[in-house]
Order: C-alpha cells, then sequence, then structure tokens
C-alpha cells in the first residue's frame, strides 16, 4: 500500500534534485529550464497525493491547469533561449551575468 | 500740530536724495546741488517754524503715529513722531548745521567726480539723521540709528580707491556694530517687558522696571541692564573709550562730512538717545555711573591724544571725542540739559571749526599737516578769524557759546553726588587745561608763527617730483564765499548762540517735560539757584577753576610752539615713553588688532577648520555619501547576475521564513 508519506517523500525529493540542479548547475540553460519543470512536477504530485487521500477530484483538476501553464511557460522559456543564442552564440549560464550590480 | 508738515521735514531731504542720486548724472552737477539744497533749506524752514510754533506761540507737544508699516501678533510697527522741545531743537541744529554743509561742499568737492553722489549721500544722512530725532518708538529709533551709521560707512569711504578710506570705513561699521548689538538688546529686554516699542509705555514702565531682577550674571536690575546695553549703542554711535576708534580714522573721508557727521550730527545721536530716554536712566543710578565714569575718562584721556597729532583734521577729531565725552559725562550727572546744550553749541563751534580746517586743506592744496602751515592767518583771514571764534568757543572763553556749556557741565559734575563723580569731576576739570592746550596749539601753528609751507615747497622744487615742483612757492589763497559763506554763518551762532539760550535752556525749563530728573539728582536746578543771568556768570568765570586752566594751556601753547618750539622737541625727547603712549593712542587700536581681532580670527579658523570644515562638510555631508557609498559596495557583492545565486537566496529566504513561522506558529 503507497502512504501519503510515500508520495510526499518522493515529492520532496524531486524538489529537492530540481533545487539542487537549478544550484549545480553552471552550464546550461535547458537544464535550468527543466528543473523548473521538475519543480512543477514535484508541485504536482502534491496536488495528487492530496486530492488522493482526500478524495476530491477538485486538487487533480489543478494539476491539468498547472501542467497547461508549465507547457506554456516551457514554450516561452525556450522562445526566449533561442532569440538568447542568437544574441549571444552561447547558452552558457556563467556567461549570463548582465544582471551584476 | 499738522502732521502732514511734519512728514515734510523728513522727506525733503529724502526725495532730493533720491533724486540726485538716482538722476544725478542725468541732470548735471548744478541741478544736483540745487536739488538736494533745496529739500534741506524746506527741511530747515519747517523745522524752525515747527520751533517757533512751539517755543513762542505755545503749541504743545505732538505724540503720534503717521504711518503704520506693519501689525505682528500685537506689535504694531509704525513711522511716529515725538514733536516736542528736545526733538525740536535737534531737528533745527541738524538741518542749518546740514544746510551749511551742503553749500560749503559747492566749494569743497569743487573738482571731485563724484559730486553728484556726496549730495545724495549728505542729503540722506539729513533723512536719516530727521527719522532718528524725531522718533516716537524704538523701532524708527533703531531705524535711524542704522540709517545714519550706514551713511556714514558710506561717506567715510567716500574716496573708495584709497586703502585706508575703506581700512577706515570697514573699522567704522565693525565697532559701531559692537555698539549696536548692545543697543539691540536693550531694546529688545525692554521690549520683553513691556510688550510694545513706543517711547510712552517704556517710560512708563521705568519706575516698574527698576524693582524687576533679571536672572542673569546672578541676577541683575532689569533697568541697569536695559540702560547700560542702551548706552552701549551710544558709546559705539557717540564714539565713546573703548568705542571710540572708528572716530579718528573717520577723518579720512571728506571735511565737509567730518563737520556734519563726525563731529556735530550723527556722533551726537547717542547723546540725544540717552537725554531722550531720560525716564529710564533716571531710575538707575548705576547705568548713570557708568555713563558719567566712561564720559569723564573720554573727556580726559582722547584730548590728550589731540595734543600730539599733527594732522589738523584728526587734532579736531580728537577734540571731538573729548566733547563728546563731556556731553556724557554731563548726561551721567543726570545735566542732561547741559548735555543737549553742550551738544548745540559744540554743533555749531565744531562744524565750524571742520569747515575751517577745510578751508585751510583747499588753501593749502589738500596738505592736512600742521607742521607745514604756519602764518595762515594773513592769506586766509575770514578763514583764521572764523576759525579763532570756534577756537575760542571749544576752549569755554567766556562770552562764547562754548563757555555757557562747557562750564554748566564742569559745574554738575562737580555738585553731582553719583558714585564715580569725584574722579569724573577731575577729569573734566583737567580737560579744560587739555582742550585749550590743543585748541591754541592747532590756532598757532596754522595761522601764526613762521611760514612752514615755504620751506616744503622749496624741497619739492629741488626734487622736481612735487605737484607744483618747478615753479615756485603757491602761496595759500582765501577760498571762494560758498566756503567762507557757512564759515561766517556758523560763527554768529558758536559765538551768541549760548549768550541768548543759556537762561532758557539750562536753568529756565526749556525742555519742560520732555526731560525728567528726579528731585534728588537735579544737580542743575541746585545750579540754578545762584544763576544771575549771562553776563554775571560770564564776569564769574574769572575767579573759577576752568578759566585759569584755560589760560594756563594758552600759555603752554604759546610757549611751546611760537616761542620756543625746541623746547617741545626736548620734551618729547625726554618723555619718549609718554610719547611713545599717546602715538599709539593709548594701545587701543594696538589691543583691537593684537588681541580681539587675533583671538577672533582664531576662534573663525578653529569654527571654519573643525565646525565647518571637519564637521558639517566631513562628518555631515561627505559622510552621508561615503557611509551610502560603502553600504552600496558592500549589498552589490549580493548582486552576482548568476540566476543560481538568486535561486539559492530565494530558497534560503523561503526556508528561513517558513523556520520562523514553524517555531513561532
Amino acid at each position: 500500500m503507497i502512504t501519503l508519506a510515500d508520495m510526499l517523500t518522493v515529492s520532496g525529493i524531486l524538489f529537492a534534485l530540481a533545487v539542487a540542479g537549478i544550484f549545480l548547475n553552471r552550464k546550461n540553460v535547458i537544464l535550468l529550464l527543466m528543473c523548473v519543470e521538475l519543480l512543477l512536477l514535484a508541485a504536482n504530485f502534491n496536488f495528487i497525493a492530496f486530492s488522493r487521500m482526500l478524495g476530491d477530484l477538485t486538487g487533480q483538476v489543478f494539476v491539468f491547469f498547472v501542467l497547461t501553464v508549465a507547457a506554456a511557460e516551457s514554450a516561452i522559456g525556450l522562445a526566449i533561449l533561442v532569440v538568447l543564442f542568437r544574441e549571444r552564440r552561447s547558452i552558457n549560464v556563467e556567461d549570463l551575468n548582465t544582471l551584476k550590480g | 500740530m499738522n502732521p502732514h508738515l511734519l512728514i515734510a521735514i523728513p522727506l525733503a531731504p529724502l526725495i532730493a536724495a533720491v533724486i540726485a542720486g538716482l538722476a544725478g548724472h542725468r541732470i548735471g552737477r548744478a541741478a544736483s546741488h540745487t536739488i538736494t539744497i533745496a529739500g534741506v533749506a524746506i527741511a530747515c524752514g519747517l523745522s524752525l517754524y515747527v520751533l517757533k510754533q512751539m517755543y513762542w506761540d505755545g503749541v504743545g507737544t505732538f505724540n503720534g503715529p503717521v504711518y503704520t508699516w506693519l501689525v505682528s501678533d500685537g506689535v504694531r510697527i509704525q513711522v511716529g513722531f515725538l514733536i516736542d522741545r528736545l526733538s525740536v531743537l535737534m531737528m533745527s541744529v541738524v538741518t542749518f548745521v546740514s544746510l551749511c554743509v551742503h553749500v560749503y561742499t559747492i566749494g569743497y568737492m569743487s573738482d571731485d567726480p563724484g559730486y553728484t553722489r556726496f549730495f545724495s549721500y549728505i542729503s540722506l544722512f539729513t533723512f536719516a539723521m530727521l527719522m532718528l530725532v524725531m522718533s516716537n518708538n524704538f523701532m524708527q529709533l533703531f531705524f535711524g540709528w542704522e540709517a545714519v551709521g550706514m551713511v556714514s560707512y558710506l561717506l567715510i569711504g567716500f574716496w573708495y580707491t584709497r586703502p585706508s578710506a575703506i581700512f577706515a570705513n570697514f573699522k567704522a561699521f565693525i565697532v559701531n556694530r559692537v555698539g549696536d548689538f548692545g543697543f539691540i538688546i536693550g531694546i529688545a529686554a525692554l521690549f520683553s517687558y513691556t510688550h510694545s516699542l513706543s517711547y510712552t509705555t517704556a517710560f512708563a514702565a521705568a519706575p516698574h522696571l527698576a524693582q524687576q531682577t533679571l536672572p542673569v550674571f546672578g541676577g541683575v536690575n532689569a533697568l541697569t541692564l536695559i540702560c547700560v546695553a542702551l548706552f552701549i549703542g551710544a558709546m559705539g554711535k557717540s564714539a565713546q573709550v573703548p568705542l571710540h576708534v572708528w572716530l579718528p580714522d573717520s577723518m579720512e573721508g571728506p571735511t565737509p562730512i567730518s563737520a556734519l557727521i563726525h563731529a556735530a550730527t550723527m556722533v551726537t545721536a547717542g547723546i540725544f538717545m540717552v537725554a531722550r530716554m531720560s525716564p529710564l536712566f533716571e531710575h538707575s543710578s548705576a547705568a548713570l555711573s557708568f555713563v558719567l565714569v566712561i564720559g569723564a575718562t573720554t573727556a580726559f584721556f582722547m584730548g590728550i591724544l589731540g595734543v600730539v597729532n599733527n594732522d589738523i583734521k584728526r587734532v579736531i577729531a580728537y577734540s571731538t571725542l573729548s566733547q563728546l565725552g563731556y556731553m556724557t559725562a554731563a548726561l551721567g550727572a543726570s545735566a542732561y540739559s547741559a548735555a543737549i546744550f553742550h551738544l548745540m553749541t559744540h554743533a555749531f563751534f565744531k562744524a565750524l571749526l571742520f569747515l575751517a580746517a577745510g578751508s585751510v586743506i583747499i588753501g593749502m592744496h589738500h596738505e592736512q599737516d600742521m607742521r607745514k602751515m604756519g602764518g595762515l592767518g594773513k592769506y586766509m583771514p575770514i578763514t583764521a578769524i572764523t576759525c579763532w571764534v570756534g577756537g575760542l568757543a571749544l576752549v569755554a572763553t567766556p562770552f562764547f557759546s562754548g563757555f555757557y556749556s562747557k562750564d554748566a557741565i564742569i559745574e554738575a559734575v562737580g555738585m553731582s553726588q553719583r558714585w564715580g563723580s569725584t574722579y569724573a569731576y577731575w577729569c573734566v576739570l583737567l580737560g579744560a587745561y587739555i582742550t585749550s592746550l590743543y585748541t591754541f596749539r592747532l590756532l598757532f601753528m596754522t595761522f601764526h608763527g613762521e611760514e612752514r609751507f615755504r620751506k616744503v615747497h622749496a624741497e619739492h622744487g629741488h626734487d622736481g617730483h612735487g605737484e607744483h615742483g618747478g615753479h615756485g612757492v603757491h602761496e595759500p589763497h582765501e577760498s571762494p564765499w560758498v566756503v567762507t559763506g557757512p564759515l561766517i554763518a556758523l560763527a554768529i551762532p558758536a559765538l551768541l548762540i549760548g549768550y541768548f539760550t543759556v537762561g532758557k535752556i539750562l536753568y529756565g525749563n526749556y525742555f519742560g517735560s520732555a526731560i525728567v530728573v528726579l528731585p534728588a539728582h537735579n544737580v542743575l536746578g541746585r545750579m540754578a539757584a545762584h544763576y544771575h543771568g549771562p553776563l554775571a556768570l560770564a564776569l564769574h568765570a574769572f575767579v573759577t577753576a576752568p578759566f585759569w586752566l584755560a589760560v594756563a594751556g594758552l600759555f603752554t601753547a604759546w610757549l611751546f610752539v611760537l616761542k620756543r618750539p625746541d623746547l617741545a622737541d626736548a620734551a618729547a625727547v625726554k618723555f619718549a615713553w609718554l610719547k611713545r603712549i599717546l602715538d599709539q593712542k593709548f594701545y587701543f587700536d594696538w589691543f583691537n588688532e593684537q588681541v580681539i581681532a587675533r583671538v577672533s580670527r582664531g576662534i573663525g579658523i578653529g569654527l571654519w577648520k573643525a565646525g565647518d570644515q571637519g564637521l558639517i562638510d566631513g562628518a555631515v555631508v561627505n559622510g552621508t555619501a561615503a557611509s551610502v557609498g560603502w553600504l552600496g559596495g558592500v549589498v552589490r557583492r549580493v548582486q552576482s547576475g548568476y540566476l543560481y545565486s538568486y535561486a539559492f537566496w530565494i530558497v534560503i529566504g523561503l526556508a528561513a521564513l517558513l523556520g520562523w513561522f514553524l517555531v513561532h506558529a
């Protein structure tokens, strides 16, 4: 039997992996985008877990919304990425520090 | 009395001054002097008319506002006139002397490029002085006080290309600021007690103020403090020790203003003010003692300096200081009428002496050193005779105007029971000898004896660089009628006015309620008991000490100047230490420059370096900028520009907030 705690643990691990990916990745912006997706998935996983526990489908409906928004966001992110690559000929995270104060 | 008539008196010179000052170049020299002389003549005529109305027709005192300038928090600042017998006398004297000086200026300044400017200034001065004496409140008094000071400043530095003139007018300005500081403190203290600027209220409050104690300096009498503060203002304006240092230097200005401002009228503003404030001063014996001692000190010690000076104008300037000291001493002895009487006679004979000195200076082609004069009586008879009249009045020769006023002062000081009166009496008595000594020395050195100018001009001829070098001696010549006319016009009152007015002004209660003297202090009242007319007074003088002291002065001057000039040089060598003290003018200037100025500069530099540059510029202004910059430098390191570090901080922040929430909820 899969308990709520198991599911939340998986979700937490996913979230931690995603955060670690954002921190540790110094090379590739695509990887960053993937990590952000992973963060959202971790959150979705929580929605599903609680939905199942409470027997309420609303949470799972929300997951669809989130997935839709995440897909749109990814599309925009990738578009920005393409423009960025055209502009700078690099998608290396180390080079992207023009916000520096 | 018609207020419009009174308004016209100060306004006529003001309008003339404005026209001559602003449009002088356009309307030309003749129009400028005509219009200013007309303005002052109107003021003089109207003043004499008011005097006639008040004295012969028995018109009462006018006291009222003519214009309200502003009202703030219940305080009304007004232009108002108090026309009583005191102010009308002052108005008449001021405008008459001013008129003489205006006419005289046509001759004296004839070849000066600042001709119209000069006329504008002296008319403006007349306006300011009239505002001062006609005032019925302290604000207008202060306005007139400052305005005459400003015109005095402008006129001392009239020849603004001369460094010595600029130095002198700065000095006059700064020294007068010291006095004015005291003056305004006095007015402010009075205002804080009475909540009114009007004389009437202040005078009514005087007996009450005399009972009050002010919690400064361990508790002083309020009225004494007010009176002493007001008198410090008078010390600045009337050049009393130790604020006298500006007056001798003010001789850098043209001679007509030395006569008008620095002898006859402006410097007597302090005397007038104290006499006007007699209802206040009468209730404070301590303040009057202070006045008495300061005045007597000035009278004696400043006279001594006149003996060693060789500049004809400076000798008369020291004489002015000494005579102002006499007036102040009279005020201190509660003989206010005597002070005003001496003010009046002094205005005539001192203006006369100055104008005569100016005439000599013109005759000598702008030479002021008496050592280069001598024997001028032959060449300038009118100047010499009028100057002798002025000189004899100054030394209090019986029947001359100065005699009646000065003898009254000496006697009044002698009769006074006030603290310090014994010292003051000896000062003013010995002052009679000193007065006589420097006056006759001046007269002898200038108009009699060897014609020293021949020698000087001969030397110039040899050197070949003299102004008139190469073509022999320029003999002095008598001045034109515009110069000698005012001399004669002033010589008549200098000779006669004392004889005809002494009975009224000193002993006849001329001033009525304008001057208040408590019965216990009334020395003039006691003197009136044995007054039997001006003739008897003059004849009685031949058995009194001041007369014989004056004769001794005459003899001394004759001996040292005419008979044995070598004796003076021998004495100068023998008493070198005394001569050094006198040449240094009792070290007042030295003290001011070496101690006061140096300490002030030190404090100023200290405040500038430590306070301004260090604290304000350094710590506050630049310090703020520097600390903001430093903080920015530290905080900017957070802004790495890397996305992952921002994400890291977001997570750290989230974790911290959640942690805080968990702990506290």
